[in-house]
């Protein structure tokens, strides 16, 4: 097979298929794929070693539009079906397109048993809390007391949080985007591509037609900065129009203070530590905003540490034994066993 | 060897080793099979064990048995009733009278037949033998289990140790039975306990004092000589069928250069294929035990998209559970084989049981029309030859294979001759940059091989093929999403057709026997040694049978209908209610089929096999 050896740079539209984009104008989803067509290009990798996989669901399409090779599989298993991809073949860079429904409802327990083995794979969560493709049921991500077809009197459930159960399967990376802010988005790809182990990224997507204006409260441009934090490792946990808010510790809790009022100083705005391998304070960060308003919603990388990876973990085992054992034919094997007679 | 007591000659004899769950039968069983093989014999086995791992001791469902069949020929299974019985206590008795012959020897632990014993296996009387109507076989007490622990003394050993070894006590007395040396029994016993020393010493002291026991008391009036196989020279080993089976694939996986991949879920009786496959690293395979059934085949899925041989295996519930995901391996006609170690159904059913009634839900199970590969496996050994025919035919014509074993074979034990791997075919896919004659921009992933319509592989890492498969319909030009009705005719047909036409590399259907007979006997799958021996019987009171068996379901031989057609009379015979006689009827009109149908969880028996295929012939 001849190899390209010239390192060429690729530009966003040399990751887009042929295929007519078929999603509902005014969709989430359209930004999604123009930050990941992007995010490819940055990381410059080859689209003959990138796999997309994807379940079902308004997400899932999005493998038909990447010129790359790619599988839209079956609901709720993209995520099993990527871990045999990346272990059979761990050179591959592969990413799974998934929702709600699909990763957090019918695909719950490989969602939360890919993370906990940390494959190589990056997965991008599209959560609309809202069942788009069958037209309008809740979803495990949906409010308590969500009305929708399926709950004409509202649920009667509490959500998932993606975050508490990527913490609980004691995941590797989590971070958090909002559909429409394209730059931190395509970042926030990036960044998951790079991290070795199982990358989760939540993308707060708005499904115009069947649960509209669900994160307006979020993502408008005249409430996303006093709304929002965008954590970044390493730096002050500051938000607000103004950069004069910030995170502070109280007892065992997150406040949100103005900076200058009240006693509060900078000095005691805290540092975002994403590397910490103790979760406690990541998984307050990413809760925040979720259950009340008094807290901004975290976005960016919340979690990014480093773990044995599986796939490496399971290539490392096969040269173990095999730097132990001289190697055989298969013929070889049968003839050298213990248990061995010859008729004569 | 004493001089006063007499060798009798015997082509063949059927030994049942049997006990508590944790009384060590199945390693006495193993033991007595292997070092038979390995002095010559033919053999054939049934371990018949339960689900319970340890059930209340001395109880009639904790029982747990191992009979083996060995001779010079004709071991085509493992024999319907036993010459000899080893009862470790009277549930192991009782559970077995149906297994024994008028004259059988039944040695059994005396030690173990108190009242309270006696009571545990829900006997009214003292006199088992008496209550169970034996008054015919030749009962030999033995005190199995004290005698055990006076040959231990000394060895430092608590009592609990000592009794363990009991199991090599009575195949001590077996092997002097039937004239074993210990010497192959001691090596095998050293091999199997490698990591602990002091264990091989007490088994082997067991053994060769069980051994001299019945020698020096001279238990019985003649002892037997079993004679050896006459066949085949060259080189063996003993394999079960899952044993097997884990071979092929490996065997496959060789020559087609392709790394293994296995997908898999523990599940009673297919597990021992994930144990097996794990332990072979040193052939670089990657077998991975999943989070349940269903990430089981979809890993297997993702590997062969990636390029892998890829493999899940499991039983008719777990099956079931993969079936959605394995209609996404027909729809994007990925190479994949599914291996369904059958056990008696419906639902958990009876997991350590064997039976054939996944044929349906391996041919049918499925959404949509879906055709596919169907193989079972017809003994331990063919295992080796079916699991590589699997592995060629998804490879080589991108389908999904469903290979049918089952716990009978599965489990079961012959020896097996090392095969000569020239012998066996070439694997070749149809890779799209070695068989793809047009441009690579033209391209599209439904493209078809105009002889046999399989489609292109192309693998992720490939250059200039990159390209998106999935579960909707795609246009057959294009690979775009279509629901364009023509298309969706055109697609259903061709993935039905690609199937079809994988006949013309199948082996043509035998016929065994009396190929000028009236009567047909048709079987498939694991019940081929019972169905054999049957055929030859009747053939032996001197009437006319013939016989064929099928190791390939869907397709079928290509030769099928003609010889179907060529008999007045067909009798299938299966261990289920009658899937393939309906299989049958629903491909070829006009047969006169006739049915036998046993669903036991138990082996077929020779004996009735004979009686009701005699009455047929005699309509």
């Amino acid at each position: 097979m001849e190899q390209d050896i010239t390192i060429q740079e690729r530009q966003p539209k040399d990751y887009k298929s042929i295929n007519a984009v078929r999603w509902c104008p005014g969709c989430g989803d359209h930004a999604i794929l123009n930050c990941l067509y992007k995010a490819m290009a940055e990381l410059n990798i080859e689209q003959e070693n990138t796999v997309l996989i994807s379940g079902i669901g308004c997400s899932s399409r999005l493998v038909y539009y990447m010129n790359t090779y790619g599988m839209h599989t079956i609901h709720g298993r993209p995520i099993a079906i990527a871990t045999g991809v990346k272990v059979a073949n761990p050179n591959l860079s592969v990413w799974v397109a998934t929702g709600d429904g699909d990763s957090l409802s019918i695909g719950g327990n490989h969602f939360i048993h890919a993370i906990r083995r940390n494959v190589n794979i990056n997965i991008i969560l599209f959560n609309n809390k809202i069942y788009g493709l069958t037209k309008g049921q809740y979803s495990p991500t949906s409010d308590r007391g969500f009305v929708s077809k399926s709950s004409p009197y509202g649920t009667v459930e509490d959500p998932f949080h993606p975050a508490e159960l990527c913490f609980g399967a004691r995941g590797t990376f989590f971070a958090r985007s909002i559909d429409v802010d394209l730059k931190n988005q395509t970042d926030l790809m990036v960044e998951s591509a790079k991290h070795k182990g199982t990358s989760v990224l939540e993308v707060l997507q708005n499904c115009v037609i069947f649960n509209n204006g669900i994160y307006k409260k979020y993502s408008e441009k005249e409430f996303r900065d006093d709304k929002t934090i965008f954590l970044k490792h390493g730096e002050k946990m500051i938000f607000g129009k103004d950069n004069n808010k910030g995170l502070v510790l109280d007892g065992w809790n997150l406040k949100a203070v103005t900076i200058g009022e009240d006693g509060y100083s900078m000095d005691d705005v805290l540092v975002h530590d994403a590397a910490s391998l103790d979760n406690t304070l990541q998984m307050k960060l990413a809760l925040m905003g979720t259950d009340s308003d008094d807290l901004p919603l975290a976005l960016g990388v919340i979690r990014n540490v480093t773990a044995p990876v599986y796939d490496e973990e399971v290539e490392k085992q096969i040269t173990e034994v095999q730097e132990k054992l001289p190697k055989k034919s298969f013929t070889e094997f049968l003839m050298s066993s213990s248990n061995l007679w010859e008729k004569k | 060897m004493p001089t006063n007591t007499v060798i009798t000659d015997l082509k063949q004899v059927t030994i049942r080793f049997s006990g508590d769950s944790g009384d060590g039968m199945q390693l006495s069983g193993t033991l007595f099979s292997t070092l038979s093989a390995i002095f010559g014999n033919n053999i054939s086995t049934f371990p018949d064990y339960p689900a319970e791992i340890r059930a209340p001791q001395g109880t009639l469902h904790g029982v747990s048995g191992f009979q083996v069949r060995i001779g010079s020929q004709g071991i085509y299974n493992s024999g319907d009733k036993a010459d000899v019985l080893v009862a470790m206590n009277p549930a192991a008795l009782k559970v077995n009278i149906d297994n024994l012959k008028k004259d059988s020897i039944v040695i059994y632990d005396s030690d173990s037949f108190e009242s309270k014993d006696l009571e545990k296996a829900l006997f009214i009387t003292d006199d088992p033998f008496k209550e169970l109507n034996l008054s015919t076989v030749q009962a030999i007490p033995v005190a199995i289990t004290s005698l055990t622990k006076s040959s231990l003394q000394g060895m430092g050993m608590d009592n609990k140790e000592m009794i363990r070894s009991k199991n090599m006590f009575a195949l001590g007395i077996v092997c002097w039975l039937f004239n074993r040396p210990l010497e192959i029994a001691d090596q095998l016993l050293e091999q199997k306990f490698a990591k602990k020393p002091n264990l091989v010493q007490a088994n082997i002291k067991a053994l060769t004092d069980g051994y001299n026991y019945a020698s020096n008391i001279h238990m019985t009036a003649s002892t037997y000589r079993i004679e050896t196989a006459e066949n085949n020279k060259g080189f063996y080993t003993d394999v079960n069928g899952n044993l097997a089976t884990v071979y092929g694939l490996i065997a496959a996986a060789e020559k087609s250069g392709l790394q293994l991949f296995l997908g898999s879920y523990p599940i009673t009786p297919a597990t021992d294929i994930l144990h097996e496959l794990s332990k072979r690293k040193d052939f670089g395979v990657k077998a991975l035990q999943m989070e349940d059934e269903i990430a089981g085949i979809s890993t297997a899925i993702g590997a062969s998209f990636a390029g892998a041989l890829a493999v899940t295996s499991t039983s008719g519930p777990g099956l079931a559970l993969k079936s959605e995901a394995l209609n996404l391996a027909v729809m994007t006609e990925l190479p994949l084989v599914v291996i369904d170690v059958q056990r008696a159904g419906p639902s958990t059913g009876m997991p350590t049981k064997s039976e054939q009634t996944d044929l349906n839900q391996a041919l049918y199970g499925r959404s949509g029309e879906s055709p596919i590969v169907v193989i079972a496996a017809t003994s331990p050994t063919n295992c080796f030859d079916s699991a590589y025919w699997a592995s060629k035919i998804a490879l080589e014509h991108m389908t999904p294979v469903v290979l049918l074993t089952d716990g009978y074979i599965a489990n079961g034990s012959a020896a097996w001759k090392i095969p000569d791997m020239d012998e066996y075919p070439d694997i070749k896919p149809n890779y799209v940059q070695v068989n793809y004659k047009g441009a690579p921009e033209e391209w599209s992933p439904y493209f078809r091989d105009e002889e046999s319509m399989v489609r292109y592989w192309a693998v992720p890492g490939t250059p200039k093929y990159m390209h998106r498969i999935g579960g909707l319909e795609k246009d057959a030009k294009t690979g775009i999403l279509s629901t364009d009705p023509d298309n969706h005719q055109f697609m259903v047909d061709s993935r039905k057709e690609k199937i079809d036409r994988i006949a013309n590399d199948l082996p043509l259907l035998e016929v065994l026997g009396d190929k000028d007979a009236d009567t047909l006997i048709v079987g498939w799958g694991g019940t081929y040694g019972h169905l054999l021996e049957a055929m030859m019987k009747i053939r032996g009171e001197g009437k006319k049978i013939a016989f064929a068996h099928f190791n390939f379901i869907s397709p079928l031989p290509a030769n099928t209908e003609e010889v179907l057609r060529r008999y007045k009379k067909i009798v299938v015979a299966e261990q289920n209610m009658g899937q393939f006689a309906a299989y049958l009827k629903s491909i070829y009109d006009g047969l006169n089929i006739f049915k036998f149908n046993r669903v036991k969880g138990q082996p077929f028996i020779v004996s009735r096999l004979v009686e009701e295929f005699i009455k047929i012939i005699d309509k």
